[in-house]
């Protein structure tokens, strides 16, 4: 073991030299005997836990004041050796390009997407913000409304959002209902459990038959929304009973008003919960809608997916994907930082 | 000197799924205004149990359990510390000590500078803005301790306040209250398992029964005060805890073959 090595400090050779010769047979056998083809999982296994265990032994060998910087060198540094990989093996033909195009071609192709404007579906993919200022002096500002309904991030964006919040905060308003009040948990728990486990995107049909305009934002919204509003709910509900009884006695004990007890003891209590929940029900908006768009939509992300699956420009849809990715880190992000400010106390 | 916290034939009754339960019966106490009263029992008797009634957190089933002169709208009636601290761990430790004054409408200025003096006593100051999670358990009980002091009770009540904390700490804590006590002089409730703990601190120590809990023996430590932790090498010290031990034993053993 590599922690015993690091433990004794002693110079072991062995230690890195081992791993390192087993990676190079690994990938000579791979490559002499053909072995790719059929046993790729377990020459990947190999080299991974190989490469792990160079990787462990490097570190024990640095200053302890470079073991940071190396971590998160190794935290960047792994993705983007796999990115070159991915590269060269598509480059060399050994995995099919058409299927999975290298990493230069889907950042070609997303920097296309962004830069064109495509004038039979009149949609481009952030909406051309450079565009801005020409715009307003022509038009005002309902040129730039032109501009903003032709991005499918922005539809994407404002569907999620739009969704997340017309759910999330009738969750938490039903859910700390629930949590305090016997009789309407009574009533409405069964029914909420029932529905939380049906795949919300299923009824979206019944959504588009509910709205005037079916193929409008109305139904996308709102089966994002329903979609958040449950998961919200419930979570906020388990936060609500989860609080430990004796922060409520003490709220009690000092003379707390119900207004008070709600304010200082339940809600606080209650958030970390909640916003496991928020978390949760925002990934759910980003899968619901993407599957929205797949089947009926012509803006949005999950649109240019599929749009470029079928006509088979393997690269952009590649590069939406990317798109989605980049959507669901950023807006994760913006929730951990709305969650930080909410919750000073979870800082560490 | 008056009577403070009065219980008359005190009974509680839990409704289980077994039937009725009686954690008290019979239970008769007088603590007078000013008294550091201890309480002992084997666990289960219904110290807790007594103690949740004087907060208002529970009510007695039969008989008469009363703080006087009652209610007043300027001074509230009985603050908890609890074993388990419970300081929120969302508020820093001003917000912690100013709790209760806030809950009564005191404006902000006032209850800060009140919270900000209890958190000097406690010795504290450094760490006015933490949040609990970064205080040691002894630490978050001083916290409960001022937050309960600063609230300025009729009666102070503590459930084995100082259980959780290890040996070193506890005693140092038990220092610390004493100190404290001896400047306000606040009528005190304080339920132990530690029959050192109760002779050092009380007045008066009361060996409770195995449940259902009533009073068993009432023993008087008239150590001189102000004490500090050498009084316990004392032979007189001994004699007290061996008086309570005695009257504890059996009840002990009949709690435990209850149980068993
Ligand atoms: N809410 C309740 N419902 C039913 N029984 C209860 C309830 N609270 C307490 N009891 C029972 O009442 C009895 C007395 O409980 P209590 O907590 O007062 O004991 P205690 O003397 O504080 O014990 P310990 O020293 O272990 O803290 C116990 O037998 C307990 O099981
Ligand atoms: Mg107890």
């Amino acid at each position: 073991m590599p922690g015993s090595a690091r433990g004794a400090g002693g110079p072991a050779a062995t230690a890195w030299a081992l791993p390192l010769a087993v990676l190079l047979a690994t990938l000579a056998a791979g490559f002499a005997f053909g072995l790719w083809a059929t046993a790729w999982w377990a020459l990947l296994a190999i080299g991974f836990v190989c490469v792990v265990l160079l990787a462990q032994e490097l570190e024990s060998r640095l200053a302890l004041r470079w073991r940071g910087p190396f971590q998160r060198g190794l935290a960047l540094g792994f993705p983007l050796s796999l990115l070159l990989i991915w590269e060269l093996l598509a480059g060399a033909g050994i995995l099919n390009p058409r299927w999975f195009p290298p990493p230069s071609q889907i950042a070609v192709a997303l920097w296309e997407l962004t830069v064109t404007f495509d004038r039979f579906n009149r949609s481009s993919l952030i909406g051309r913000p450079w565009l801005v200022p020409q715009v307003v002096s022509e038009q005002g500002w309902a040129g730039v409304q032109e501009l903003v309904r032709e991005s499918h991030v922005w539809a994407t964006l404002s569907r999620v959002l739009g969704g997340f919040l017309i759910g999330a905060l009738p969750g938490v308003l039903i859910g700390m209902v629930m949590g305090l009040n016997r009789t309407v948990r009574m009533m409405l728990d069964a029914t909420m459990s029932a529905i939380y486990v049906l795949p919300k995107i299923a009824i979206f049909p019944i959504l588009m038959l509910v709205f005037p305009n079916p193929f409008g934002e109305g139904p996308k919204i709102a089966v994002v929304a329903i979609s958040a509003f449950f998961l919200v709910a419930i979570s906020t509900m388990a936060g609500v009973q989860g609080i430990d009884k004796v922060y409520l006695e003490a709220g009690r004990n000092f003379g707390a008003s119900r207004w008070q007890m709600f304010r200082h003891v339940i809600l606080p209590g209650a958030l970390p919960i909640v916003f496991s929940g928020l978390r949760l029900a925002l990934g759910t908006a980003l899968i619901v809608i993407v599957a929205v768009e797949f089947v009926r939509a012509d803006r949005g992300v999950g649109f240019l997916i599929y749009y470029y699956w079928q006509v088979l420009v393997t690269p952009r849809m590649y590069a939406a994907l990317v798109v989605v990715m980049a959507l669901g880190v950023g807006l994760t992000a913006l929730l951990q930082w709305v969650e930080r400010r909410v919750m000073p106390w979870r800082r560490n | 000197m008056s009577a403070k916290i009065v219980a008359r034939s005190a009974e509680k009754r839990f409704q289980t799924r077994a039937g009725w339960m009686t954690a008290l019966r019979d239970f008769d106490l007088e603590v007078a205004e000013g008294e550091f009263l201890c309480l002992v029992g084997p666990s289960g008797c219904g110290k807790s149990t007594f103690l949740r009634i004087l907060a208002g957190l529970d009510h007695a089933t039969g008989g008469e359990v009363r703080i006087d002169p009652g209610p007043d709208p300027r001074q509230p009636l009985a603050n908890v510390v609890f074993q388990e601290y419970a300081v929120f761990p969302w508020k820093t430790v001003l917000h912690n000590v100013a709790f209760g004054l806030e809950m009564r409408g005191v404006g902000r200025r006032e209850r800060e500078a009140t919270a900000h003096r209890w958190i000097d006593k406690v010795a504290l100051t450094r760490f006015v803005d933490y949040y609990p999670a970064q205080l040691s358990g002894g630490m978050k009980q001083r916290v409960s301790i001022a937050r309960a002091l600063a609230n300025d009770p009729q009666v102070l009540l503590m459930d084995e306040p100082l259980g959780a904390l290890d040996a070193q700490t506890r005693a140092v804590l038990q220092e610390e209250l004493l100190q404290l006590w001896e400047e306000s002089r606040k009528t005190v409730l304080y339920v132990t398992h530690s029959i050192d703990e109760a002779v050092f601190l009380g007045d008066r120590v009361v060996v409770m029964t195995a449940h259902p809990g009533t009073v068993k023996t009432v023993i008087d430590v008239d150590l001189p005060r102000p004490r500090d932790l050498s009084v316990m090498a004392t032979p007189e010290f001994a004699a007290l805890t061996g008086a309570v031990w005695d009257a504890l034993r059996d009840e002990v053993r009949r709690a435990m073959a209850e149980q068993a």
